[in-house]
C-alpha cells in the first residue's frame, strides 16, 4: 500500500487557497441528494455538521450522549490558539505554523499545520459571530492570554470554560441546522461498525442506547469525529464517555491507525486519592501563566508547603528552561514532574505531586484578578482536594490528556477507506509526537467549520458512488457481527465486572506505556494485554439485555476495543526507537535526560493495518519532510 | 462511613418504579458521591444484581450529564455544584441518603436516575442561536463588545443546561435553563437582529414541551449548580414582553 497524503504542491502558504481553487464541487440543487453521516458532536463533530448542513448536504448527526452539547469538548478549559497577532507581539501565520510544527517533535505534516495556523483567524471571527462572549478588555477588544510552547500572547478564552462556549458555538449552529431539516439528530445512538462496500465507506451500523435496536444507515460519506483514546488508560482527564470504538472498528475495517504511541501526558492534574479513582480532573494550562512550579529542594520534606523558606524551594522548570520557564510545553513540564518526583521530592500524601504555587501572583496582582481569570478552576480544585489554592498551592500530577495519533488521513481529512472521513483528536494529522495547548480546540473547529465543507464537495463531486440499502449482504453481515458480539458479552456470565478490566488494563498502561517507556517493559505490556483479553472473553460478567438501557454492556464493547488498541499502541512504542513528544523511550535519552530524537531513522508517521485477529498489523509509512523548515533539536531552554 | 441508601429503580419508562434499599459500606471521604455510586454498582455486578443506571460523563461539573436528586435536592447538599462534584466529605457516619432522578413531566425517565432531556434540545432548536452563516464573519475585533457586557453575557452563557432548575421547580419551569440563553444572546450586539424571534420561538417551544410556569419562587437560581442568577429571567420577561408588543 503507497501513502499518498496528497498535499498540494507549491508554495507552504499558497497550498490551501490553490486547493480549493481545484476541488471539484457539487451544484447546490444537487447537495441534498447527498447523505452524509456525522459521528460525535464535539468541536469537530458539531461544526462539520453545521456547516455540511448549511451547504445543503443531507446530513444524520449521531452521538451516545443525550444531547450533542454533552461531548468532551465541553470540558475544555484554557483556550483556543489563533495568528491574529491583535497583541501586536511578533505573532504571525507562519509563527503558529513554526511553534506547532516544533511543538510536536517534527512529527507532523508542513502542509496540514500550515493550513491549520491560516485557519485559526476565521475560527475567532466565526466563534465571535456565533456569541461566544470571549473574555475582553476595557476597551471591548478581545483579550489573550499565553501558553506552553509559545513566547507570544495568541490564546482567546472564555473564562476557564473555552470549549464549553466554543462548543455551545457550534452546538447552536448545529441546532439551526437541525431546526432548518438539513441535520437530523441520533442521540443516545452509539456507533458499532463502519460498512464498506467495493472498499468504499458506505455506511454505518448502531445500535439504539435505549431499546438496545441495531440499526443499519446508508451514507454517501461517513465523517468520524469520536475524539480519542484516551480512556485505553482507564484514569485520564477524558470524560468517562469517550471511548475509541468507532475509530478502532473503521481501523478494523480497513482505516490505517497511524502513530497510536503519540499520547499526551498534561503536567497539571489533581493527583490521584485511591483506589476508587475514577477519572483524573485537569487544571488548566492557562494556571502556568500566573502559578509557579516546585518542589522542597530536600528529599523527604514534610513540612507544610507555606513553612518552606524561598531559598529551600527548586522551582525546577524556570531553574532548567529559563527561556519558557513555567510555559514549557505539556511533554517537557510533565517528565520535569515525573523526574523530581522520582528523586524522592514529591510532595502531598502520595509523594506523586508537585506544587503549582499562585502566592507571588495574588502578591502582584491581588486576589480578586487572580479570580477572575481562575476562579471556576480553583472552586473546582477545592471541591475535589478540600484545600484553598488561594492559600496552600495546589498539588498537581501528570495524567493522559489527549491523543495525538488516530486514523491515519490525507490533505483532505480522507482516510485510506475512500468516503471516510476523520475529523479532530480522532484523526492524526496536526499535532506531530505532541499536541501544544490551546490547539485541539483550533483544529476541531478548523477541521469541521473550514476543512471538510470544501473537501467533502471535492469527493462527492468526483462521482462514481452508486446507491446502496440496507438491504446490502454488507450491511447485514455487520449487523449480524454486532448483534453475535453483543450476545456473546451476555452470555459469559463470568467472574469480574467490565470496569475491573478496564482498570487491570490501565495499570498496564501507566506502568509500561506511560511517560517513560523502554523496550523490556513494552514486551512485557503487550503479553500481558493479550493475557488480560483472553481473560475477558473467559471470565466478563455483563448482566442484563441488550434489549434496553444497559450501561454496563455499553461499556463492554468499549473496553474490548481498548484491549485491541492497547496492544497496537505498545506495538508501536516499541518500533519506534526514539524519544520524541509524548513518547519518550528510557533507552534514548541525552545526558541532560532530554529527549533524544532520530531524524534520520524515523521521520515518518508510522500507519498500521489490520490484517486480522492474532495475525501482526502491518506498518506503513509515511515520510516527512520539511521543506520550509529546519529540523533542529528542540530546546526550550 | 458508613451510609444508608434509598435509591430510585425503574426498569423503563414504563415501569412504576421504587425505592431499593441498599447499605454502602466503608465509603471515604475523599470519594466523589459518583465514586461512591460506581463501588455499590461493583458490589451488585458480584452479586449478579443489575448496577444502577445514572447520566455521567465528564465528571468535572461542565458536561451537565448527571442529574441525580440528592435527599430531596438537586445535585445534593452543596450549593453550586454539579452531583459528580459533590464528595463524601459532606456526609458523615450513619446517614441516610435518598437518590431519586429529576422529577418532571418534561423529563420521562428512561431507566433508573436517567430522565430524557431531550426537550431542552429542541427549545434550543427554537431559535437559541444566532444565524451567522459559516465563512462570512468579519473581524474578530471588528464590532467592540465592552468587557462587562462580555462578562455579563459569559455569566449567563455558563449554564450546562443539567436541569436541576426543572427538577427543584415546584411547578418544573424551565425559565431559568430558556433565561440564560435569551440573556447570553441578546445582549451581544451579535444577537440583537434576531432578539424578537428568538424569544418568542423558544417561550413558545417551552410551552409546547411541558414545562410549567414560573412563579417566583427561586428555588431554580437556588439549585443551580452554575449560579445562574434568577434576574435572567427577568430580562426574559423583558425580552418576550418586548417581542410580543412588536
Amino acid at each position: 500500500m503507497k501513502l499518498d497524503a496528497k498535499i498540494p504542491a507549491g508554495n507552504l502558504a499558497d497550498k490551501w487557497t490553490e486547493h480549493k481553487v481545484h476541488l471539484k464541487l457539487v451544484n447546490p440543487a444537487n447537495k441534498r441528494k447527498y447523505h452524509i453521516i456525522v459521528v460525535g458532536t464535539g468541536l469537530a463533530g458539531a461544526s462539520a455538521s453545521a456547516s455540511l448542513g448549511e451547504l445543503g448536504y443531507n446530513v444524520s448527526t449521531f452521538c451516545f450522549q443525550d444531547s450533542g452539547r454533552r461531548a468532551h469538548s465541553i470540558a475544555a478549559q484554557g483556550g483556543i490558539n489563533a495568528a491574529k497577532n491583535y497583541q501586536n507581539d511578533g505573532d504571525s501565520i507562519f509563527r503558529l505554523f513554526y511553534d506547532t510544527v516544533k511543538g510536536g517533535d517534527f512529527r507532523a505534516r508542513e502542509g496540514n499545520v500550515h493550513r491549520l495556523a491560516e485557519l485559526s483567524v476565521n475560527i475567532i471571527d466565526q466563534s465571535v459571530a456565533l456569541g461566544v462572549p470571549f473574555a475582553r478588555e476595557y476597551g471591548g477588544y478581545l483579550d489573550n492570554r499565553s501558553f506552553g510552547g509559545a513566547q507570544v500572547s495568541r490564546t482567546f478564552y472564555a473564562r476557564g470554560q473555552t470549549g464549553q462556549q466554543l462548543l455551545l458555538g457550534a452546538y447552536s449552529a448545529m441546532s439551526r441546522q437541525a431546526a432548518l431539516g438539513t441535520v437530523k439528530m441520533y442521540e443516545r445512538y452509539e456507533m458499532l461498525d463502519l460498512v464498506v462496500i467495493d472498499g468504499i465507506a458506505r455506511g454505518i451500523v448502531t445500535r439504539n442506547m435505549i431499546t438496545g435496536k441495531i440499526e443499519s444507515f446508508t451514507a454517501d460519506a461517513v465523517v468520524l469525529a469520536t475524539g480519542g483514546y484516551g480512556n485505553v488508560y482507564y484514569l485520564s482527564t477524558n470524560a468517562k464517555g469517550s471511548n475509541a470504538t468507532a475509530i478502532w472498528r473503521a481501523h478494523k475495517k480497513g482505516a490505517l491507525f497511524a502513530n497510536p504511541c503519540f499520547v499526551q501526558i498534561h503536567p497539571t492534574c489533581i493527583p490521584v486519592s485511591g483506589d476508587h479513582q475514577s477519572k483524573l480532573t485537569l487544571m488548566s494550562e492557562s494556571l502556568r501563566n500566573d502559578g509557579r512550579v516546585w518542589v522542597p529542594k530536600q528529599k523527604g520534606d514534610t513540612r507544610k508547603p507555606e513553612d518552606v523558606p524561598e531559598e529551600e524551594r527548586d522551582y525546577f522548570l524556570e531553574r532548567k528552561y529559563p527561556s519558557f520557564g513555567n510555559l514549557v510545553p505539556r511533554d517537557v513540564a510533565s517528565r520535569n514532574s515525573k523526574m523530581v518526583c522520582d528523586e524522592g521530592r514529591g510532595v502531598g500524601k502520595s509523594k506523586q505531586a508537585v506544587y503549582l504555587d499562585f502566592r507571588d501572583s495574588i502578591k502582584r496582582l491581588g486576589k480578586a484578578k487572580i479570580e477572575e481569570r481562575y476562579g471556576n478552576l480553583f472552586q473546582m480544585y477545592e471541591q475535589i482536594t478540600d484545600e484553598n489554592p488561594y492559600i496552600t498551592p495546589m498539588r498537581i500530577y501528570p495524567a493522559i490528556h489527549y491523543t495525538m495519533g488516530g486514523l491515519w488521513v490525507d490533505y483532505d481529512l480522507m482516510s485510506n477507506v475512500p468516503g471516510l472521513f476523520v475529523l479532530g483528536e480522532a484523526n492524526f494529522s496536526d499535532h506531530g509526537a505532541n499536541r501544544l495547548g490551546a490547539s485541539a480546540l483550533m483544529q476541531g473547529l478548523a477541521d469541521g467549520y473550514f476543512v471538510i465543507p470544501n473537501t467533502m464537495g471535492g469527493y462527492l463531486g468526483s462521482g462514481g458512488i452508486e446507491k446502496v440499502t440496507i438491504e446490502h449482504p454488507a450491511f447485514k453481515d455487520a449487523e449480524a457481527k454486532v448483534k453475535q458480539q453483543i450476545s456473546q458479552l451476555l452470555s459469559i456470565n463470568g467472574k469480574h465486572s467490565v470496569d475491573h478490566y478496564h482498570k487491570a488494563l490501565g495499570k498496564i498502561m501507566w506502568d509500561r506505556v506511560g511517560m517513560a517507556r523502554d523496550a523490556e517493559g513494552l514486551n512485557k505490556a503487550i503479553a500481558d494485554i493479550k493475557a488480560l483479553r483472553e481473560d475477558f472473553w473467559k471470565n466478563v460478567k455483563v448482566l442484563g439485555s441488550g434489549e434496553e438501557l444497559n450501561q454496563s454492556l455499553e461499556k463492554a464493547g468499549r473496553v474490548i476495543d481498548f484491549l485491541e488498541l492497547g496492544e497496537l499502541l505498545a506495538k508501536d512504542a516499541l518500533h519506534r526507537n526514539e524519544s520524541c513528544g509524548g513518547h519518550f523511550r528510557a533507552e534514548y535519552q541525552t545526558e541532560e535526560n532530554e529527549a533524544r530524537r532520530d531524524d534520520e531513522n524515523f521521520s515518518y508517521a508510522a500507519a498500521w493495518e489490520y490484517t486480522g485477529e492474532n495475525n501482526e498489523p502491518v506498518m506503513h509509512k509515511e515520510q516527512l519532510t520539511f521543506e520550509n523548515i529546519q529540523l533542529a533539536s528542540r530546546s526550550y531552554k | 462511613m458508613n451510609l444508608t441508601l434509598h435509591i430510585w429503580r425503574q426498569k423503563n419508562s414504563q415501569d412504576s418504579g421504587k425505592f431499593v434499599t441498599y447499605q454502602a459500606k466503608d465509603v471515604l471521604e475523599d470519594m466523589s458521591f459518583l465514586e461512591m455510586m460506581d463501588v455499590l454498582n461493583e458490589e451488585l455486578i458480584a452479586k449478579g444484581q443489575e448496577p444502577v443506571a445514572f447520566d455521567h460523563d465528564c465528571r468535572e461539573g461542565i458536561c451537565g450529564s448527571c442529574s441525580l436528586y440528592i435527599n430531596g435536592r438537586a445535585h445534593g447538599p452543596k450549593q453550586g455544584i454539579t452531583a459528580c462534584q459533590l464528595h463524601m466529605r459532606s456526609f458523615k457516619d450513619g446517614d441516610t441518603i435518598y437518590i431519586e432522578p429529576w422529577r418532571a413531566r418534561a423529563f420521562p425517565v428512561i431507566k433508573d436516575l436517567i430522565v430524557d432531556r431531550t426537550a431542552f434540545d429542541r427549545i434550543t432548536r427554537a431559535g437559541g442561536y444566532i444565524s451567522a452563516r459559516i465563512g462570512s464573519a468579519q473581524d474578530a475585533n471588528a464590532i467592540l463588545i465592552d468587557h462587562d457586557t462580555a462578562e455579563s453575557a459569559m455569566d449567563a452563557a455558563a449554564c450546562i443546561g443539567c436541569g436541576a432548575c426543572v427538577a427543584a421547580c415546584k411547578n418544573a419551569s424551565a425559565m431559568l435553563f430558556v433565561s440564560a440563553k435569551i440573556s447570553h444572546l441578546s445582549q451581544l450586539p451579535q444577537g440583537k437582529p434576531e432578539r424578537e424571534a428568538r424569544a418568542l420561538g423558544m417561550i413558545a417551544q417551552m410551552d409546547k414541551e411541558g414545562f410549567g410556569a414560573c412563579t417566583n419562587t427561586g428555588a431554580c437560581e437556588a439549585e443551580c449548580p452554575k449560579e445562574i442568577k434568577i434576574t435572567h429571567i427577568a430580562r426574559l420577561n423583558r425580552e418576550y414582553l418586548r417581542a410580543s408588543v412588536k
